[in-house]
Order: C-alpha cells, then structure tokens, then sequence
C-alpha cells in the first residue's frame, strides 16, 4: 500500500478546500479543474480525427 | 373497412409504434457520414456511466450504510458510484454542448432537446438527494445548509431535506427512475428522428 499513501500524500484532501475570487466568481479549484477538462475534451472531441473516417470516405 | 380487430388498443398499438419505430430504424446498421465525430460519442458516454452508476447503487442498496462507510469493499463501491456520477455529468455537459453547437433541436427535434433538459436537472436532483443521503457528517453540513434556501422557496412543505428517509426514497426511486425512463425517451428520440444533419443542409433533411 505504499504506492497508496504516495498518491494520498500528492493530492491531501483533509484539508479546507481551496477557492479561488475573481471579482464576483468564487469557485472552488476542484470545480475550475474539472470545467477546464471539460473545455478541452470538448475540442478535442471536435479536432481529434476519428477512428474509421477515412476508410469511410474512400468508399463513398 | 374496419374489422372490431382493427380497433383493437394493441393492434393500433403495434402499428403505430411499426410505423414510427420500425426495427431497421430502432438498430439502424450504420449512421451517416457526418456522425463519424468524437462529439457524437458522449451521449452513449454518459449512458454508460449511468449503467455504471445504477449498478454501483444497486449494491450500496444491498448492504446499506454501516457497509458502504465501514468496509474496504463498501468504500470501493462507494467510490465506484461517486466517481462514475462524475463521468456521469462530464459526459453529459460535453454532449450537452455538442448538441448546442449542433443546434440538434432543428427539424422537429424539439422533444430530443427538452427530454434532455429535463434528464438534466432530474440527474443534479437526484446527486442532490444522494449527498444527502450519505448518513455522515457531509451530508448533515449539506441538508441543513439546503434547508433555507429550499424552505424560502415553499418546497419544503413537501420535500424536506432533513427527512433522511424520504430524501433516501427520492435518491434510490423516484429519481432514477424518472432519469432512467427520461433517458430511455430521449435515445427512442433520437432513433425516430434520426441524427440531425449539420447546418450547411437543408433543416429536416436528414441522411
Ligand atoms: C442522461 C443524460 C443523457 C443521455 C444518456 C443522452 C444520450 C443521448 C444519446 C445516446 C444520443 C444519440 C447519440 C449522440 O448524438 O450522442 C443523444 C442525442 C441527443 N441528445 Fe442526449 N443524452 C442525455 C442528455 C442530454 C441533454 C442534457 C441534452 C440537452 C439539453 C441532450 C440533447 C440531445 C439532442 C438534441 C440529441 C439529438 C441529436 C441529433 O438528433 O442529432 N441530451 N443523447
């Protein structure tokens, strides 16, 4: 279990939460990082070629 | 002319839903070109999750509480239920904006983008009603926080946060069976309708 408490140690979690203010946005950073991951698998869902397409075209 | 068998409630039944739903369209062999995009794999994304967070909830129902916060095994399914929640919204809200971009309302879709919205908040009520569930310190802090805010509203006449019992019913009946029947709509939606063709055709032009 010593990999365990590594990764625990990396990501403490029993402390306060951590905000972060701007103007009148008071958001948590857990909350902004998973917005962010949102953002960007959003345009990598659109830029990222897709497995299959080409084969596909070249059929039509 | 019509023969009392016509009239039938299952035969008109059954040909209504042959004419809207035919199998063919029901699991169709394949999708037009444009549907060969990353975008167009976080609505079965986000129902993978759901499958995922149904059966994690399943067994937390079987073993109750005193399990899920005191054993390992009950803390991994617990984990497993939380963490496929997160996936859960995720994928929803990429999906969500997917089809906002898409505008894949057009073409007499409007009832696929609303059994969505609906899905939508039925899902942030039910996470709602599963962190009060949780029978531990957080859930205490989350309900008597939620109380006045949903008290000014007059809700709580009927939908009482500190009832642990009947936030517990919404969270592991109720709601998920209005996400899971909204869900089941929505994807039917989808089949009857097709995959709304991009902006450039013509709307209601579909494959
Ligand atoms: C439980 C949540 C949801 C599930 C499981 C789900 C599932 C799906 C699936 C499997 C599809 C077809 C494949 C695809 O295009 O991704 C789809 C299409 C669609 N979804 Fe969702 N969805 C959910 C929530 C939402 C939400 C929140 C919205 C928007 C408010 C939405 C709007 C749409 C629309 C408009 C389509 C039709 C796309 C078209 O005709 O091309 N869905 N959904």
């Amino acid at each position: 279990m010593a990999w365990f408490s590594f990764l625990a140690a990396l990501i403490p979690l029993d402390g306060y939460g951590h905000y972060l203010h701007w103007g009148v946005i008071n958001i948590s950073v857990a909350n902004f990082i998973v917005i962010v991951l949102m953002v960007v698998t959003f345009i990598a869902a659109l830029l990222l070629p897709f497995p299959g397409r080409n084969r596909r075209k070249e059929s039509k | 002319m019509s023969t009392s068998i016509d009239q039938q409630w299952t035969t008109r039944l059954r040909r209504r839903v042959a004419g809207k739903l035919p199998p063919e369209k029901l699991l169709p062999d394949t999708q037009p070109a444009y549907v060969s995009s990353w975008i167009y794999v976080f609505g079965v994304t986000t129902m993978s999750a759901l499958a995922v967070v149904i059966g994690s909830g399943l067994i937390l129902a079987l073993r109750g509480p005193q399990w899920w916060h005191e054993s390992s095994i009950g803390h991994f399914v617990n984990s497993l239920h939380l963490w496929s929640v997160e996936i859960f919204f995720f994928a929803m809200v990429v999906h969500l904006w997917g089809k906002f971009f898409m505008g894949a309302w057009r073409g007499g879709r409007t009832a696929t983008w609303m059994t969505g919205v609906v899905t939508f908040l039925a899902s942030i009520a039910t996470a709602f009603t599963g962190y009060a569930s949780q029978s531990n310190f957080d859930s205490q802090w989350i309900t008597t926080q939620a109380k006045d805010g949903i008290n000014s509203t007059g809700a709580g006449a009927f939908f009482n946060v500190l009832n642990l019992g009947q936030m517990l019913m919404w969270h592991i009946v109720l709601l998920p069976l209005a996400a899971v029947v909204l869900t089941a709509l929505h994807v039917l939606l989808v089949r009857i309708k097709g995959v709304v063709p991009p902006y450039e055709d013509k709307v209601g032009e579909a494959q």
